[in-house]
């Protein structure tokens, strides 16, 4: 790739982000064109469309925009530290724990801020379990890690299968929303940009110790890298981030695995660059399914998680084919 | 003058077997040292040891005057690059990717690789014979085409001392010896161009391979460390080491040894 293409790509990427929040505001069941968009910049539009611009469409197309972000971010991170390209945010079990806080509280009718609380806290228990296996045996390896998370995995989706049998059929609509992934009740705050902020920051700081990292330990060791510092703070890092979507989405799948993959398979295999591209495409991706997810079928809204992997899975399977196998 | 690098008292252990005890051995700059012994006998993890990868249970080893213990781990990559056996390729890269990562401790602070990176990764990939390849990925090479991109960011990595396990696996016959050589003038030059001129202890530098490849030691080394196994080493001179009594105890297989056209060669019986 040469020096000036990634530019030029960022500027794409960019323009086709733009775009997306741009369709995002203006769809939904109140009517709003880009006028009403322009007027609300010079404070001078109706009551009705500032209040569904402030109150719903700016919270939850950012909400989609920073779930999307954190996601594809921290399956960029995944993969690095597992070393496995079919790593994505939720290997690790992290999905599993808060999908049963998030489902306790739905099933004792608790919703908003507690059902994000109990998500937190299921994540956290989640997160520290593995920590505290891998930690034990004294080895980071990346099988040890992997097979850690998948076991726990196995025990959350036990768990998950034993609340949705034995709830109320009124609850597990709510429930398998939460599961699927929901974006209807969602909102960001400063503290889940700044997360999202400081975690791009970092993580681009140290693209160029990654880059390395994924050769192996030892390459990165005799490279100079500091592996057990860098593979912690990827192990931490990649949590929070994936915290930050869970709490605020619930389980989206999709985005973390394919986001990072397509990338991959369109040049982007330098983490310089898929780190930039992959939180920017992400963000996208899930302000674009979110849209549509709010309008197909509307009045009705659709899980999120839904649409992202029905357009996820066909574009994927055409940039796989239309790679080039070199 | 300081050697480059020196190992006092070595004790390495696998589980319970004794590799080595009471090893030490001081490597001179323009030395060329060869680590011989059968499978397991522990050529790999004195290797790593001395790469400062494993801290041994005992004894020390020491990059010029400091302990390697001491260093941090961008530290010690300035000064030695390692060769290792295997390599990992679970995402997707490209060969002068995979080259311009052996700059990295070279890159302190600065996120993209600047025209000089480029210039010595081109260059390295150039000598080892694989420039063509730079734009392939590296699941599309041969066995042979690896390890010398392996050597090739070994190359960009430009360390005055040179840690090699098995080199030569997958080379050609006729690419092991220029190789050795190659590796050898490349990190004395580049040991000259970093140095300071006035810094009389800099220049210079040297290598160290593991191999099972008696011959190839026999004709590029002049310092031997063969691993008998039960912690037992013999460290010295390669005429004085290799001979057909101590190979034949190390390999625990009777090895006989012909002179033909100035040089010597062992072989099974």
């Amino acid at each position: 790739m040469s020096q000036l293409q990634p530019f030029r790509l960022l500027f794409i990427a960019l323009l086709a982000a733009f775009t997306s929040v741009l369709v995002s505001l203006l769809s939904g069941s109140v009517e709003l064109s880009l006028g009403d968009l322009i007027a609300y910049t010079v404070g001078d539009v109706p009551d009705l469309q500032r209040q569904v611009l402030e109150d719903i469409r700016f919270p939850r197309t950012l909400a989609a925009f920073v779930t999307g972000a954190a996601l594809a971010l921290a399956g960029v991170l995944m993969q690095v530290l597992l070393r496995n390209p079919l790593a994505d945010p939720y290997i690790l079990g992290l999905s599993g724990g808060a999908a049963v806080g998030a489902l306790a509280s739905i099933m004792l009718g608790l919703g908003g801020w507690w059902l994000s609380g109990t998500a937190f806290v299921g994540a956290l228990v989640s997160v520290g379990v593995v920590f505290g296996i891998a930690s034990r045996s004294g080895r980071w390896s990346t099988t040890h890690l992997l097979l850690t998370g998948v076991v726990v995995s196995a025990g959350w989706g036990a768990l998950i299968n034993l609340m949705l049998s034995t709830s109320a059929s009124a609850s597990v609509q709510g429930m398998l929303f939460w599961l699927m992934g929901d974006l209807s009740q969602s909102r960001v705050g400063l503290l889940q940009v700044g997360i999202l902020i400081t975690g791009a920051a970092l993580a681009l700081r140290a693209a160029r110790s990654l880059n390395v990292l994924v050769r192996g330990d030892l390459v990165a060791t005799s490279l100079g890298v500091h592996v057990n510092g860098l593979r912690l703070s990827l192990f931490f890092g990649a949590s929070l981030l994936t915290v930050v979507a869970v709490t605020t989405a619930g389980s989206v799948g999709f985005v973390g695995l394919v986001v990072p993959h397509m990338l991959r398979l369109t040049g982007a295999r330098d983490h310089r660059l898929l780190i930039p591209f992959s939180i920017i495409a992400g963000g996208t991706f899930l302000v674009v399914a979110d849209t549509l997810a709010r309008t197909l079928l509307a009045p009705q809204q659709l899980p999120v998680g839904v649409i992202t992997a029905l357009i996820g899975v066909p574009s994927f399977i055409a940039i796989l084919r239309s790679a080039p196998s070199k | 003058m300081t050697p480059l690098l020196t190992a006092n008292n070595l004790l390495l252990r696998a589980g319970p077997r004794t590799l080595c005890s009471g090893l030490s051995l001081r490597v001179e700059q323009g030395q060329c040292w060869g680590l011989l012994g059968k499978n397991g006998a522990g050529k790999t993890s004195l290797l790593h040891t001395l790469a400062g990868l494993r801290t041994p249970p005992e004894g020390v080893v020491f990059l010029g005057e400091t302990p390697l213990a001491a260093l941090s781990p961008a530290q010690i990559a300035e000064k030695i690059g390692l060769l290792l056996q295997e390599s990992v390729d679970a995402l997707p890269s490209t060969v002068l990717e995979t080259a311009l990562l052996g700059r990295h401790p070279h890159t302190k602070g600065r996120l993209f690789d600047n025209a000089e990176d480029l210039v010595i990764a081109h260059e390295s990939l150039r000598k080892l014979g694989i420039e063509s390849l730079a734009p392939r990925t590296v699941d599309s090479l041969s066995g042979g085409e690896r390890q010398r991109l392996a050597l090739a960011m070994l190359l960009a990595q430009r360390p005055r001392l040179l840690l090699l396990d098995e080199p030569s696996n997958h080379l050609d016959l006729g690419f092991q010896t220029p190789l050795i050589q190659l590796l050898l003038s490349q990190a004395s030059d580049s040991a000259r161009k970093t140095s300071h001129p006035s810094d009389s202890t800099s220049p210079g530098a040297a290598v160290i391979m593991a191999t099972h490849d008696i011959n190839l030691a026999a004709r590029v080394c002049d310092n031997i460390v063969l691993m008998i196994g039960d912690g037992e080493t013999l460290v010295g001179n390669a005429v004085d080491v290799l001979t057909e009594c101590n190979l034949g105890k190390a390999y625990d297989c009777p090895i006989a040894r012909v002179e033909h056209e100035g040089r010597t060669l062992f072989y099974p019986l």
